[in-house]
Protein backbone atom coordinates (compact mmCIF):
# COMPACT_ATOMS: atom_id res chain seq x y z
CA UNK A 1 0.00 0.00 0.00
CA UNK A 2 1.59 3.28 -1.17
CA UNK A 3 1.17 6.81 0.97
CA UNK A 4 -1.98 7.92 -1.68
CA UNK A 5 -3.69 4.39 -1.42
CA UNK A 6 -3.73 4.71 2.35
CA UNK A 7 -4.52 8.12 3.08
CA UNK A 8 -7.59 7.54 0.46
CA UNK A 9 -8.38 4.12 2.08
CA UNK A 10 -8.35 6.04 5.82
CA UNK A 11 -10.38 9.20 4.41
CA UNK A 12 -13.26 6.93 3.13
CA UNK A 13 -13.14 4.37 6.11
CA UNK A 14 -13.46 7.32 8.73
CA UNK A 15 -15.72 9.47 6.60
CA UNK A 16 -18.35 6.51 7.20
CA UNK A 17 -17.95 7.04 10.78
CA UNK A 18 -17.89 10.85 10.84
CA UNK A 19 -21.12 11.03 8.81
CA UNK A 20 -22.95 9.10 11.68
CA UNK A 21 -21.10 11.40 14.43
CA UNK A 22 -22.23 14.44 12.67
CA UNK A 23 -25.61 13.26 11.97
CA UNK A 24 -26.15 12.47 15.71
CA UNK A 25 -24.49 15.97 17.04
CA UNK A 26 -26.83 18.02 14.41
CA UNK A 27 -29.83 16.01 14.90
CA UNK A 28 -29.52 15.85 18.97
CA UNK A 29 -28.33 20.02 18.59
CA UNK A 30 -31.68 20.68 16.17
CA UNK A 31 -33.98 19.37 18.66
CA UNK A 32 -32.60 19.91 22.37
CA UNK A 33 -30.34 23.02 21.60
CA UNK A 34 -26.33 23.24 20.85
CA UNK A 35 -24.96 24.69 23.74
CA UNK A 36 -25.23 21.26 26.09
CA UNK A 37 -24.41 19.39 22.53
CA UNK A 38 -21.24 20.88 22.21
CA UNK A 39 -20.67 20.63 25.77
CA UNK A 40 -21.11 16.79 24.71
CA UNK A 41 -19.12 16.40 21.99
CA UNK A 42 -16.52 18.58 23.57
CA UNK A 43 -16.59 15.78 26.26
CA UNK A 44 -16.41 13.11 24.05
CA UNK A 45 -13.32 14.46 22.43
CA UNK A 46 -11.33 15.35 25.55
CA UNK A 47 -12.13 11.92 26.66
CA UNK A 48 -10.75 10.73 23.49
CA UNK A 49 -7.76 12.30 23.23
CA UNK A 50 -6.69 10.95 27.06
CA UNK A 51 -7.50 7.37 25.67
CA UNK A 52 -6.13 8.23 22.49
CA UNK A 53 -2.56 9.71 24.25
CA UNK A 54 -2.57 7.38 26.79
CA UNK A 55 -3.10 3.92 25.34
CA UNK A 56 -1.56 5.05 22.04
CA UNK A 57 -1.47 1.63 19.81
CA UNK A 58 -2.67 -0.54 22.10
CA UNK A 59 -6.20 1.05 21.79
CA UNK A 60 -6.47 -1.51 19.97
CA UNK A 61 -7.32 -3.78 21.97
CA UNK A 62 -9.70 -1.79 23.42
CA UNK A 63 -13.00 -3.92 23.78
CA UNK A 64 -14.92 -2.39 20.84
CA UNK A 65 -17.83 -5.08 20.88
CA UNK A 66 -18.61 -4.58 24.51
CA UNK A 67 -18.39 -0.26 23.74
CA UNK A 68 -21.03 -0.98 20.63
CA UNK A 69 -23.44 -2.96 22.69
CA UNK A 70 -23.40 -0.49 25.96
CA UNK A 71 -23.84 2.28 23.86
CA UNK A 72 -26.06 0.81 20.81
CA UNK A 73 -28.29 -0.25 23.54
CA UNK A 74 -28.59 2.80 25.14
CA UNK A 75 -28.93 4.90 21.74
CA UNK A 76 -31.88 2.74 20.39
CA UNK A 77 -33.76 2.44 23.70
CA UNK A 78 -33.50 6.56 23.89
CA UNK A 79 -34.36 7.19 20.48
CA UNK A 80 -36.97 4.32 20.78
CA UNK A 81 -38.83 6.99 22.47
CA UNK A 82 -38.02 10.04 20.31
CA UNK A 83 -39.63 7.42 17.70
CA UNK A 84 -42.95 7.19 19.15
CA UNK A 85 -43.18 10.85 20.32
CA UNK A 86 -42.30 11.76 16.92
CA UNK A 87 -45.48 9.29 15.38
CA UNK A 88 -47.85 10.71 18.23
CA UNK A 89 -46.40 14.46 17.08
CA UNK A 90 -47.00 14.20 13.42
CA UNK A 91 -50.13 12.36 13.48
CA UNK A 92 -51.92 14.79 15.50
CA UNK A 93 -49.96 18.27 14.01
CA UNK A 94 -48.85 16.96 10.41
CA UNK A 95 -45.25 17.73 8.94
CA UNK A 96 -47.08 21.98 10.20
CA UNK A 97 -44.90 21.91 13.35
CA UNK A 98 -45.60 21.87 17.02
CA UNK A 99 -47.56 24.41 17.37
CA UNK A 100 -46.45 26.78 19.70
CA UNK A 101 -45.03 24.19 21.97
CA UNK A 102 -42.12 25.70 24.17
CA UNK A 103 -38.70 23.83 24.73
CA UNK A 104 -39.25 23.77 28.78
CA UNK A 105 -42.55 21.79 27.41
CA UNK A 106 -40.05 19.14 25.94
CA UNK A 107 -38.32 18.90 29.30
CA UNK A 108 -35.22 20.99 27.91
CA UNK A 109 -34.05 23.05 30.76
CA UNK A 110 -34.18 26.96 29.84
CA UNK A 111 -30.77 27.29 32.37
CA UNK A 112 -27.59 24.66 33.44
CA UNK A 113 -26.37 21.98 31.25
CA UNK A 114 -29.30 19.87 29.20
CA UNK A 115 -28.25 16.34 30.13
CA UNK A 116 -29.63 14.40 27.40
CA UNK A 117 -28.42 16.27 24.71
CA UNK A 118 -25.14 15.80 26.69
CA UNK A 119 -24.74 12.35 26.84
CA UNK A 120 -26.16 11.54 23.48
CA UNK A 121 -23.63 13.88 22.04
CA UNK A 122 -20.93 12.78 24.33
CA UNK A 123 -21.80 8.93 23.22
CA UNK A 124 -21.93 9.25 19.28
CA UNK A 125 -18.64 11.25 19.75
CA UNK A 126 -16.43 9.12 21.76
CA UNK A 127 -17.82 5.61 19.77
CA UNK A 128 -17.00 6.90 16.49
CA UNK A 129 -14.04 8.23 17.43
CA UNK A 130 -12.62 5.21 19.25
CA UNK A 131 -13.82 3.62 16.14
CA UNK A 132 -12.02 6.32 13.38
CA UNK A 133 -9.04 5.63 16.07
CA UNK A 134 -8.73 1.96 15.26
CA UNK A 135 -8.98 2.39 11.91
CA UNK A 136 -5.84 4.54 11.96
CA UNK A 137 -4.17 2.07 13.84
CA UNK A 138 -5.02 -0.83 11.67
CA UNK A 139 -4.56 0.57 8.34
CA UNK A 140 -1.20 2.82 10.03
CA UNK A 141 -0.18 -0.48 11.14
CA UNK A 142 -0.59 -2.49 7.83
CA UNK A 143 1.51 -0.11 5.65
CA UNK A 144 3.70 1.34 7.89
CA UNK A 145 2.68 4.86 7.52
CA UNK A 146 0.84 6.59 10.32
CA UNK A 147 1.44 9.60 9.77
CA UNK A 148 -0.77 9.15 6.75
CA UNK A 149 -3.55 7.73 8.15
CA UNK A 150 -3.71 10.47 10.71
CA UNK A 151 -4.26 12.89 8.21
CA UNK A 152 -6.28 11.03 6.26
CA UNK A 153 -8.69 10.45 9.33
CA UNK A 154 -8.40 14.25 10.46
CA UNK A 155 -9.13 15.26 6.52
CA UNK A 156 -12.32 13.56 6.96
CA UNK A 157 -13.36 14.96 10.19
CA UNK A 158 -12.75 17.90 8.78
CA UNK A 159 -14.67 17.40 5.63
CA UNK A 160 -17.66 15.78 6.72
CA UNK A 161 -17.92 17.95 10.22
CA UNK A 162 -17.56 21.42 7.18
CA UNK A 163 -20.91 19.83 5.65
CA UNK A 164 -22.36 19.04 8.98
CA UNK A 165 -22.39 22.94 9.48
CA UNK A 166 -23.40 24.02 6.46
CA UNK A 167 -26.66 21.60 6.46
CA UNK A 168 -27.17 22.68 10.16
CA UNK A 169 -29.19 25.51 8.95
CA UNK A 170 -31.29 23.04 6.45
CA UNK A 171 -32.01 20.77 9.37
CA UNK A 172 -33.02 23.31 11.76
CA UNK A 173 -35.57 24.49 9.36
CA UNK A 174 -37.84 21.01 9.54
CA UNK A 175 -40.35 21.50 11.83
CA UNK A 176 -39.94 20.30 15.40
CA UNK A 177 -42.50 17.57 15.21
CA UNK A 178 -41.18 15.99 12.08
CA UNK A 179 -37.44 17.02 13.43
CA UNK A 180 -37.87 14.84 16.36
CA UNK A 181 -39.64 11.56 14.11
CA UNK A 182 -36.33 11.93 11.95
CA UNK A 183 -33.61 11.90 14.75
CA UNK A 184 -35.68 9.25 16.88
CA UNK A 185 -35.40 7.18 13.62
CA UNK A 186 -31.70 7.90 13.17
CA UNK A 187 -31.09 7.05 16.45
CA UNK A 188 -33.00 3.43 16.56
CA UNK A 189 -31.22 2.43 13.78
CA UNK A 190 -27.68 3.24 14.83
CA UNK A 191 -28.57 2.11 17.99
CA UNK A 192 -30.03 -1.15 16.66
CA UNK A 193 -27.15 -1.62 14.35
CA UNK A 194 -24.74 -1.29 17.10
CA UNK A 195 -25.93 -3.36 19.29
CA UNK A 196 -26.40 -6.19 16.95
CA UNK A 197 -22.11 -6.20 16.05
CA UNK A 198 -22.19 -5.47 19.67
CA UNK A 199 -23.31 -9.01 19.92
CA UNK A 200 -20.42 -10.38 17.01
CA UNK A 201 -22.79 -10.45 14.61
CA UNK A 202 -22.14 -9.10 11.16
CA UNK A 203 -25.01 -7.60 9.10
CA UNK A 204 -25.36 -8.71 5.67
CA UNK A 205 -24.23 -5.88 3.44
CA UNK A 206 -22.17 -4.32 6.37
CA UNK A 207 -22.39 -0.42 6.84
CA UNK A 208 -25.11 -0.42 4.02
CA UNK A 209 -27.52 -2.52 6.38
CA UNK A 210 -27.77 0.96 8.10
CA UNK A 211 -29.50 2.77 5.33
CA UNK A 212 -31.79 -0.81 5.08
CA UNK A 213 -32.37 0.17 8.85
CA UNK A 214 -33.55 3.54 8.13
CA UNK A 215 -35.45 2.44 5.75
CA UNK A 216 -37.31 -0.38 7.97
CA UNK A 217 -37.77 2.61 10.43
CA UNK A 218 -39.27 5.26 8.38
CA UNK A 219 -41.77 2.51 6.76
CA UNK A 220 -42.91 1.76 10.31
CA UNK A 221 -43.26 5.41 11.30
CA UNK A 222 -45.55 5.68 8.09
CA UNK A 223 -47.75 2.45 8.84
CA UNK A 224 -48.53 3.67 12.44
CA UNK A 225 -48.71 7.82 11.64
CA UNK A 226 -51.54 6.37 8.93
CA UNK A 227 -53.20 4.22 11.38
CA UNK A 228 -52.95 6.60 14.63
CA UNK A 229 -54.23 9.10 11.90
CA UNK A 230 -57.05 6.92 11.07
CA UNK A 231 -58.06 5.79 14.84
CA UNK A 232 -58.37 9.62 15.74
CA UNK A 233 -60.70 10.44 12.31
CA UNK A 234 -62.82 7.34 13.45
CA UNK A 235 -63.35 8.90 16.73
CA UNK A 236 -63.88 12.20 15.70
CA UNK A 237 -67.04 11.08 13.31
CA UNK A 238 -68.35 9.03 16.23
CA UNK A 239 -68.14 12.21 18.73
CA UNK A 240 -69.94 13.83 15.54
CA UNK A 241 -72.38 11.49 15.37
CA UNK B 1 -16.35 18.83 60.76
CA UNK B 2 -19.03 20.05 62.40
CA UNK B 3 -22.25 17.48 62.21
CA UNK B 4 -24.18 20.58 60.74
CA UNK B 5 -21.47 19.84 57.53
CA UNK B 6 -21.52 16.74 57.52
CA UNK B 7 -25.53 16.56 57.04
CA UNK B 8 -25.22 18.81 54.46
CA UNK B 9 -23.12 17.13 52.69
CA UNK B 10 -24.93 14.18 53.03
CA UNK B 11 -28.25 15.88 52.01
CA UNK B 12 -26.12 16.96 48.51
CA UNK B 13 -24.80 13.75 47.85
CA UNK B 14 -28.00 12.01 48.40
CA UNK B 15 -30.28 14.95 45.94
CA UNK B 16 -27.33 14.27 43.50
CA UNK B 17 -27.93 10.72 43.95
CA UNK B 18 -31.68 10.90 43.11
CA UNK B 19 -31.05 13.69 40.75
CA UNK B 20 -28.14 10.65 38.51
CA UNK B 21 -30.81 7.83 39.22
CA UNK B 22 -34.05 10.02 37.29
CA UNK B 23 -31.80 11.10 34.95
CA UNK B 24 -31.02 7.45 33.79
CA UNK B 25 -34.52 6.18 34.25
CA UNK B 26 -35.75 8.85 31.93
CA UNK B 27 -33.44 8.50 29.64
CA UNK B 28 -33.25 4.20 29.65
CA UNK B 29 -37.21 3.94 31.01
CA UNK B 30 -39.09 7.10 29.63
CA UNK B 31 -42.43 6.98 29.96
CA UNK B 32 -42.85 3.56 28.42
CA UNK B 33 -41.03 0.62 30.47
CA UNK B 34 -42.46 -1.92 27.80
CA UNK B 35 -40.11 -0.25 25.16
CA UNK B 36 -36.71 -1.01 26.90
CA UNK B 37 -37.69 -4.24 28.41
CA UNK B 38 -38.56 -5.50 24.90
CA UNK B 39 -35.33 -4.39 23.41
CA UNK B 40 -33.48 -5.95 26.08
CA UNK B 41 -35.19 -9.58 26.09
CA UNK B 42 -34.88 -9.14 22.09
CA UNK B 43 -30.73 -8.51 22.49
CA UNK B 44 -30.54 -11.46 25.09
CA UNK B 45 -32.82 -13.99 22.75
CA UNK B 46 -30.26 -12.62 19.72
CA UNK B 47 -27.14 -13.62 21.90
CA UNK B 48 -28.81 -16.54 23.18
CA UNK B 49 -29.70 -17.56 18.89
CA UNK B 50 -25.64 -16.66 18.40
CA UNK B 51 -24.36 -18.63 20.62
CA UNK B 52 -26.85 -21.33 18.77
CA UNK B 53 -25.43 -20.13 15.34
CA UNK B 54 -28.63 -18.64 14.47
CA UNK B 55 -27.35 -15.07 13.03
CA UNK B 56 -30.65 -12.88 14.09
CA UNK B 57 -29.94 -9.59 13.38
CA UNK B 58 -33.32 -9.43 12.17
CA UNK B 59 -34.60 -9.64 15.46
CA UNK B 60 -33.89 -6.18 17.61
CA UNK B 61 -35.41 -4.09 14.64
CA UNK B 62 -38.29 -6.41 14.44
CA UNK B 63 -38.89 -6.57 18.38
CA UNK B 64 -38.14 -2.38 18.48
CA UNK B 65 -40.97 -1.56 15.54
CA UNK B 66 -43.97 -3.99 17.30
CA UNK B 67 -42.48 -2.97 20.98
CA UNK B 68 -43.27 0.95 19.93
CA UNK B 69 -46.80 -0.40 17.88
CA UNK B 70 -47.80 -2.21 21.07
CA UNK B 71 -47.05 0.96 23.42
CA UNK B 72 -48.91 3.64 20.41
CA UNK B 73 -51.79 0.92 20.46
CA UNK B 74 -51.76 1.32 24.47
CA UNK B 75 -52.04 4.82 24.58
CA UNK B 76 -54.07 5.75 22.06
Amino acid sequence: MNNSSVFLTTFLASAVEVIEMVIIVVGVGTVRGWRSTWLGAGAGLAVLAVIVLAAGTALAAVPIGALRLVIGSLLLVFGLQWFRKGIRRVSANGFRGMGGRSASADGIPDQGVDWIAFVLSFKGVLLEGVEIALIVISFGATAHAFPTAVLGAAAAVLFIAGLGLLVRGVVERIPRSALQLVVGTLLSSFGTFWAVEGLGLAWPGGDGAILALVAWYVLAAAGYVRLLQRHTGRLVLQNAG
Amino acid sequence: MTVASIHRVGTMGLRWLKGFGRFWYRFIIGDDWTVAATVVVALLVTELLRLANVAAWWLPPLAAVAAVGASLRRIN
